[in-house]
């Protein structure tokens, strides 16, 4: 039992942490990839940046000694996502519809968000140096729940309430974007244009207006995201650059521009790249007593070291690609 | 007045132009056909008339008000409307959201629009939550047909309605062309099966390298020798 636990505690907690984090940042970059057809490499950028956001907001608070039952982080996250889409806004009119009017190329767009990236986390750095920040650092603990397990004789299973508000405030953001997609005038257009931008302007369809509202649902995702990744660890100024590469595997694994393959793909890698650190010695060490002598369990057991991490989303992305080129839920192809 | 009147449009792609000096004129009562060989400007005379290329000189009237150059988000509230030749439907969206995208500039009730679609081609109704992309090319292109529709339009241009389809549903589509213009709109396709077409036609063009070759009604150019021989295949 308490192995179970321990896997729960390890791999069922943390995978779903990490995979509503990468489903989040994946739904935005696989809809600017659908809508504006370029990967957008500032999107880590763009998650950190909401983060930051979030952070400054709730530091006012913090300051006339506000403190309410849930974490500032999630009470001031509205605001923070209203600025983030107002830079993300800001950034398209300068940097990319001036391209776009251009007739610019996909890869001139990819290496034009590469210059995003590098001056939001020039600006990020300006302002708050390269240090680490936490949201906890400033009154506010996080509170951690136990889920009684003695009953079964084993240790409790623990998360924390970010954790726990994160698992809602993804659930909400996908139903609310589902009912959007599906539901809605504006949102069935941007899946028209997604699906075939020519007929969609053929058909009267604003397509200005569409690229502005997939700017802001992206925008507001990723403020999100970084903001919920930002509370579960710590904010710093490559908090989400060091995930962008899971992202955007995310996004091809589930097939690009396909907004219910982002999630699939955002909880695949995230659950993947959990176990794929996970010490399989603990869950194998009470076989230690019925295990002949000869064999010694290795104190760690884990497929690649934490550090490795990463690689698992890329062995995922290469056994997707060869074996299904467009992605689980059929995507544009790249 | 001509609901539609093209006059002297040259235009292209931003090389050398492919449109040098083309002439239409359609009433609202008019099935109005191009023919004319491969690469002749069929298809591009239809963009330039829906804003999807540059006009450089010559211009294009609806209803008296000049359109030359306007995009499609303006146009289609005027009344036109546009069958590309290929990637005519939203392959990912259901058959009912596809008509839906039609009417994205309406704000009124589509609902009664729809259910004449659905009466024309019942096919459609019985198939509306399928994605289009599942569809037979001959349903593909009522759906196609279907959107367009749904925008209330007064003058309908079609590219090539029955390319790739079998002779029977050739004859439907057509059938279904006629049914649409006697119910009021405004017709002007580009055919490759320039006889049967022609034949149903009250306006024909025969355009070859960009500019009119021959103009008069459908029945007068299948009548002409010198058409018969160079565009109708003899
Ligand atoms: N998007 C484009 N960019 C540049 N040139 C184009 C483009 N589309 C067509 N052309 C050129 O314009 C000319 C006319 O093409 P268009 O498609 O209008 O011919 P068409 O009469 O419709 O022929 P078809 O019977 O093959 O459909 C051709 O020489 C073609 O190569
Ligand atoms: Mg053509």
């Amino acid at each position: 039992m308490d192995v179970l636990v321990f896997f729960i505690n390890k791999v069922l907690v943390a995978g779903t942490v990490l995979g509503s984090i990468y489903a989040l940042g994946a739904i935005g970059a696989t809809l600017i990839f659908g809508i504006l057809r370029f990967a957008h490499f500032a999107h880590g950028d763009m998650m950190t940046m909401g983060a930051f956001f979030a952070f400054l907001i709730a530091l006012v608070f913090y300051h006339y000694g506000i403190y309410l039952p849930v974490p500032m982080g999630f009470v001031v996250m509205p605001l923070a996502m209203l600025l983030t889409i107002a830079v993300a806004l800001g950034i398209d009119k300068t940097v990319y519809a001036p391209l776009r009017r251009r007739g610019a190329r996909p890869v001139t767009l990819l290496i034009a968000s590469i210059g995003v990236t590098l001056m939001l986390q020039g600006l990020i750095r300006l302002f708050f140096g390269t240090g680490q920040y936490s949201f906890f650092d400033y009154g506010e603990t996080k509170s951690i729940f136990r889920i009684d397990m003695s009953w079964a004789g084993a240790r409790p299973i623990t998360f924390t309430q970010p954790q726990v508000l994160m698992v809602i405030v993804t659930v909400v953001l996908v139903l609310i974007l589902n009912f959007f997609l599906t539901g809605t005038r504006l949102g069935k257009a941007m899946r028209a244009m997604a699906d075939n931008a020519d007929l969609a302007q053929v058909s009267g369809i604003n397509t200005q207006l569409v690229v502005r509202l997939t700017w802001v649902i992206a925008a507001a995702l990723a403020c999100a995201a970084g903001t919920m990744l930002s509370l579960d660890v710590s904010l710093k100024p490559d908090l989400a650059f060091n995930i962008i590469l899971p992202i955007f595997a995310a996004a091809i694994v589930g097939g690009l521009g396909q907004v219910y393959g982002a999630i699939a793909g955002g909880f695949l890698l995230g659950f993947a790249e959990t176990l794929g650190v996970f010490n399989w010695s603990t869950i194998l060490r009470p076989l230690a007593g019925v295990l002949p002598d000869w064999i010694v369990i290795p104190p760690d057991l884990s497929l690649v070291p934490t550090e490795y991490k990463l690689t698992v989303s890329f062995v995922i992305l290469v056994i997707t690609l060869l074996w299904r080129p467009t992605g689980i839920f059929k995507g544009a192809s790249t | 007045m001509p609901l539609i009147e093209v006059k002297n449009v040259v235009g292209g792609y931003g090389g050398a132009p492919i449109l040098n000096g083309v002439n239409i004129a359609i009433e609202q009562s008019d099935i109005g056909v191009i023919v004319g060989p491969n690469g002749a400007g069929k298809s591009t005379t239809l963009k330039a008339i829906f804003g999807l290329l540059k006009v450089t000189s010559g211009s294009i009237t609806f209803e008296g008000h000049d359109i030359a150059n306007a995009l499609p988000d303006r146009l289609v509230p005027l009344g036109l409307s546009f069958v590309p030749q290929e990637k005519n439907v939203f392959t990912s969206m259901s058959v009912e959201e596809n008509l839906e995208m039609g009417a994205f500039t309406r704000r009124d009730d589509i609902s009664g629009t729809r259910d004449e679609i659905y009466a024309m081609f019942p096919v459609l109704k019985e198939k509306r939550r399928q994605p289009a992309g599942e569809l037979s090319g001959g349903q593909r292109q009522m759906v196609a047909m279907g959107r367009a529709l749904m925008s209330k339009p007064k003058l309908l241009l079609l590219d090539e309605p029955s390319a790739g389809l079998s002779p029977r549903y050739v004859l439907e589509i057509f059938e279904h062309i006629v049914t649409v213009n006697k119910a009021g709109v405004a017709i002007l396709m580009v055919e490759q099966n320039a006889r049967q077409a022609l034949a149903f036609a009250s306006r024909g063009f025969v355009l070859a390298q960009g500019a009119n070759r021959f103009t008069g009604t459908g029945p007068e150019l299948i009548a002409d020798p010198e058409v018969a021989r160079s565009f109708l295949g003899g």
